[in-house]
């Protein structure tokens, strides 16, 4: 075979992210990809479901909805028919901190997706009958979301990990606060926190990055919200002072859900890294690590068991999920205790760890090949303050952890006195 | 057209298409298998999908723990699929360690274990993945629905097959299934990257061509009957939530009406998006159907698609139905866009934006070396590469006639199958 690329050609790094910042507040980020005749824009703002009263929760999220529901200068069907007759999409997302909005096109339409980025977030009207429509779309959304086992189980989850504070409400609110918000709220929801300062906006593909920065700067550039507020403080969470076992009823069902877990480290902390390799080795290298060994290839109990840590701004999580059969539920909650036993109390081997080092740097060409998956690693950067040259350092950072240090981290976070187990199911 | 792509048979039958790219250090190989659901007879239905469990539990030379660790340490993804006409396996691998892959490939086309023991405990998974699929209404109503549509041909089943024959399937019939399906004669095998042909070529030459070929395999092809008078199902199930599926018969891929149904999808449903990696995306809100429908308030979401299969398959039109109607409203509804369709020309422009939608969709797709690489071999599996090649090609010539007839000729409520899923509540058992 011929002599191959280094691989550090081809992730990206400070010579080819082109970086920024607007004089509103806007970060730009942008990489050519000419491989395909496509472009993807990704990027948040500051607002999110931390803003909800406690009577209108979802607020957030039926705000992020409603954007697209009709503007200043565009009914719902006409922005859509702009959208849909070039193959392009755009949608927004409410999160706990940041709504983000994801959009692809051809790369001759990028103009027309940057304009109604902006036109949704800047001018929507919130038009009343679409607003009705799109309220009966969400309740019909909650009322899914309560027959499916795996959301419940998560949803149960947080509610018991984050007990008093903001994680542990739910982003997309219940039938109760999506009735009781009225347009009027919507309205002043989006007054209210709607602004650029710290807005994000990701564009990668067959555009030139220079041009690219120029074309935000025209369509956002003169965006100004003097008022936008700061995000909430977050209350410190308060730790479990034993394990709590909860079940959430759906009648009917014939597999069950279980989420275990506990608390788990934010992006930004220095453990975050031994974290997730530990949590690699446990349910998630190969066929879902240890935990996949254990429950599936072994035991046969379950057609997924793996594990996950989801670490954001504030306090993060550590869990296991399974999907099994609701006569089977103990069997798998002792099987996979025992596995978070093991891994607290005696190091993961050298050679264990040396596999999901390896999975970690070598899949890096694989998860940054696209569009999309290059602009979700610009984001990371530009939201965790990770620096230009992260994926150019990533292999060292990778490489300098220990099992001394993932054992560390395992037993900061996991103390089998202290977890949640979350199911849902018959 | 310059050819992009280079098609090869091995003296043993198997087919190889390779094509060069090298727009990342990257290489997806796919080895297809012709056996899905549609070679099975009641009670070994879902002997395929187990089949497909199976060759991941390991060979002599390759024990299943040391390559799933040897993939993953390499940075790799691999992953399999069975389809009615199809079983398939990938692995995309950063280039400089595709002959991994490829070795693996070679040898668990002949020499997989199907050791008992592996056996008893991918039996539970795969229940388990049945179990997890029950808890959703829409396989429970879909599953209803393709029933009905076929009784005679062995689409009639899902592809994970029945809990009858899931429980008591052996071990030996696998392994029977398994040598009679998989020969180098019955495979094609699809390669994209970041690769020299030449080099990869000899590569494979050496790595397959040693592998006797087999008996032709068979393929079980029972055509189904016309169907003569709409079908209705029902299920009833746990939930708030009332689902309506629409399937009606539809031709297959390489049929020459294909294309312009597929035309007529996308202004019906939105277009349906082919690719298996990183294309779609598109929504639908401005398609026929969810302005009659949805903005109507008969339902609160829809979608619409077909397959492409070997045989003739079904059209589906699925609806979540708005929880102040009935299904049968939404129906009505529906009806009378179809009849629309089938009255009235659309227009050039709308013909010319479905175009531009499958153009979106393909340049997507084109973003990843895993799909592009998928399509080497998938389209094989019902047409060739050519068709999809020509794609576009063929869709610039269909015309708002073409529509009109196509819509006359499969949308008819004579051979359509209505199944409606009604939810009896939450805290009720059935």
């Amino acid at each position: 075979m011929k002599l191959r690329l280094g691989v550090h050609r081809s992730l990206p790094g400070p010579e080819d992210i082109n970086r920024a910042v607007l004089s509103n507040g806007i970060t730009v980020l942008s990489r050519s990809n000419f491989n395909s005749p496509s472009v993807t824009i990704s990027g948040y703002i500051h607002t999110g479901s931390l803003f909800d009263p406690d009577k209108k929760l979802g607020l957030a999220d039926f705000t992020a909805s409603a954007l697209m529901r009709g503007t200043s200068k565009h009914t719902f069907d006409s922005l859509y028919n702009e959208l849909e007759s070039v193959g392009a999409s755009l949608g927004f997302d409410s999160g706990l901190h940041t709504t983000s909005f994801h959009g692809r096109a051809l790369a001759e339409d990028l103009s027309l997706l940057l304009h109604l980025l902006s036109e949704t977030m800047r001018q929507p009207e919130f038009p009343k009958a679409e607003v009705e429509k799109l309220r009966h779309q969400l309740l019909t959304g909650l009322a899914v979301e309560m027959q499916d086992t795996s959301d419940m189980a998560d949803i149960t989850f947080d509610e018991i990990l984050y007990r008093g504070h903001p994680y542990g409400r739910s982003e997309d609110g219940n039938p109760d606060t999506i009735k009781a918000i009225t347009r009027a709220d919507l309205v002043k929801f989006h007054q209210r926190t709607f602004g650029p300062r710290g807005m994000t906006v990701v564009v990668v593909g067959a555009v030139e990055p220079k041009a690219t920065v120029d074309l935000v700067e025209r369509v956002l550039g003169d965006w100004k919200n003097p008022d936008q507020p700061d995000e909430p403080s977050l209350p410190k969470l308060k730790l479990l002072e034993k394990t709590i076992k909860r079940h959430y009823k759906i009648a009917g069902k014939s597999q069950a859900d279980i989420v275990i877990g506990t608390n788990g480290p934010r992006r930004k902390d220095d453990d975050y890294m031994a974290a997730t390799l530990g949590n690699s080795v446990l349910g998630q290298f190969g066929m879902m690590g240890r935990i996949g060994e254990s429950v599936r290839e072994k035991s046969g109990l379950a057609y997924y068991a793996y594990s996950n840590i989801s670490a954001g701004v504030g306090p993060g999580s550590w869990t296991i999920s399974a999907g099994v059969n609701p006569a089977n539920m103990d069997k798998v909650s002792e099987l996979i205790i025992k596995e978070l036993k093991r891994l607290i109390r005696v190091s993961v081997t050298r050679e264990e760890l040396a596999d999901s080092q390896a999975n970690f740097i070598g899949r890096l060409p694989l998860s940054l090949e696209s569009n999309g998956g290059v602009a979700s690693a610009l984001l990371n950067i530009e939201r965790y303050d990770l620096g230009l040259d992260y994926y150019r350092r990533y292999p060292d950072l990778v490489k300098a952890i220990t099992p001394g240090d993932v054992l560390k981290v395992a037993r900061k976070y996991i103390d089998l006195d202290r977890l949640v187990i979350a199911t849902a199911g018959p | 057209m310059p050819k992009t792509y280079t098609k090869t048979t091995l003296s043993n039958g198997m087919t190889l298409l390779l094509k060069e790219i090298h727009s990342a250090p990257l290489i997806s190989s796919w080895v297809w298998y012709r056996v899905g659901s549609r070679d099975e007879v009641p009670p070994l239905t879902g002997i395929s999908h187990l089949v497909e469990h199976m060759q991941f539990k390991g060979t002599r030379k390759y024990p299943a723990a040391l390559i799933d660790k040897a993939v993953a340490r390499d940075g790799g993804t691999r992953n399999a699929f069975t389809f009615l006409d199809w079983t398939t396996y990938f692995e995309t691998m950063p280039a400089d360690k595709i002959d991994l892959a490829l070795r693996l490939e070679a040898d668990r086309m002949v020499n997989s274990l199907f050791e008992t023991k592996e056996f008893s405990s991918e039996r539970t998974v795969v229940i388990s993945e049945r179990e997890g699929n029950e808890n959703e209404p829409m396989f429970l109503l879909g599953e209803a629905v393709q029933q009905a549509a076929f009784r005679v041909h062995s689409y009639h089943h899902e592809v994970i097959g029945d809990m009858a024959d899931l429980k008591f399937v052996t071990r030996d019939d696998l392994y029977r299934h398994y040598r009679t399906y998989y020969v180098p004669n019955n495979a094609v095998m699809g390669i994209a990257g970041d690769f020299n042909t030449k080099e990869m070529l000899a590569r494979l030459k050496e790595l397959f061509g040693p592998l006797p070929a087999g008996p032709h395999p068979p393929r079980l092809s029972r055509p189904e009957p016309e169907q003569r008078g709409e079908q209705r199902v029902s299920v009833e199930g746990p939930g708030e939530t009332a689902y309506l599926e629409v399937a009606y018969h539809f031709p297959s891929a390489s049929h020459p009406d294909f294309i312009a149904l597929s035309v007529l999808d996308s202004l019906l449903a939105g277009p349906t998006n082919l690719n298996m990696f990183g294309g779609g995306g598109i929504s639908n809100k401005t398609s026929r159907l969810y302005r009659a429908l949805v903005d109507n308030q008969f339902a609160v979401g829809l979608s619409g698609g077909s397959n492409a299969t070997v045989d003739p398959f079904l059209y589906y039109l699925s609806l979540t139905v708005h929880p102040k109607r009935n299904p049968e409203e939404a129906l009505i509804a529906l009806d009378d866009e179809i009849r629309r369709v089938q009255d009235e020309l659309v227009s050039k422009e709308e013909i010319r934006r479905a175009i531009k939608q499958a153009r979106a969709n393909f340049a997507y797709g084109t973003e990843n070396i895993t799909n592009q690489a998928f399509w080497l071999g998938y389209a094989e599996m019902f047409a060739s590469y050519n068709w999809f090649e020509t794609y576009l090609e063929k869709m610039l010539t269909v015309t708002p006639k073409d529509i009109q007839r196509v819509a006359r000729a499969y949308l008819r409520p004579q051979t359509r199958v209505v199944g409606t899923y009604i939810p009896t509540g939450n805290g009720k058992a059935l």
